[in-house]
């Protein structure tokens, strides 16, 4: 008896570790995070003429898209996709990246989601973000 | 001896309470985390976070 009760002391302690654990802060300090972080803000700062003239919009789902082709050069079109690919391929890798190294691949659509809502919120007067399906303009 | 058929149902329900508490969704710490790197990808000099090089660049204004 006297071992088992060790034994539920034990389970207990394990009980709080985990509690201790679900309460602690997401981790984003990884090679792998600061590797995209740095790849996006570059590209970031070749996309912002795009965002600020509406051709590119930030998307329901963390991403970003060519929401009026029509607003740039036929010239550049071929360049903006390029250039929007790469960065939802990096944004796509972030969101996975942030809950692989925190342990939890499963939290990657949720972080999907926050990000999504930050991104918006983060998004200067002007830019056009998607909500419920359709483009608005902030 | 009887009272495994006690301890052990006991001990085998505070473990998936464990499991129930560990997999939720720190919203508030993820919240923060997006709004970090958010800033960072959107800073305006993409260069001014790397102060490695100090080349002749003027760094400091007066």
């Amino acid at each position: 008896m006297r071992r088992m009760s060790r034994g539920l002391l034990a389970v207990l302690a394990l009980c709080f570790s985990a509690a201790t654990f679900a309460a602690a802060d997401i981790n984003v300090d990884t090679p792998g995070v600061n590797a995209l972080k740095q790849s996006m803000r570059e590209r970031f700062h070749e996309l912002r003429p795009y965002l600020e003239s509406g051709a590119v919009g930030l998307t329901a789902d963390g991403l970003l898209a060519v929401r009026d082709a029509a607003a740039v050069p036929l010239a550049q079109r071929q360049a903006l996709n390029g250039l929007v690919a790469a960065q939802n391929r990096d944004r796509n890798a972030l969101y996975a990246e942030i809950a692989r190294a925190n342990g939890h691949p499963e939290w990657a659509g949720e972080i999907r989601n926050t990000f999504a809502q930050r991104w918006i919120q983060h998004a200067p007067p002007g830019w056009w973000v998607q909500s419920g399906g359709g483009w608005t303009q902030k | 001896m009887n009272r495994n058929w006690l301890v052990l149902p006991l001990a085998g329900a505070m473990l998936s309470a464990c499991v129930t508490i560990n997999i939720y969704f720190p919203a508030a710490a993820a919240e923060k985390a997006a709004d970090k790197i958010i800033d960072e990808i959107m800073q305006q000099q993409p260069a001014a976070a790397k102060p490695a090089a100090p080349d002749s660049k003027k760094e400091e204004t007066k």
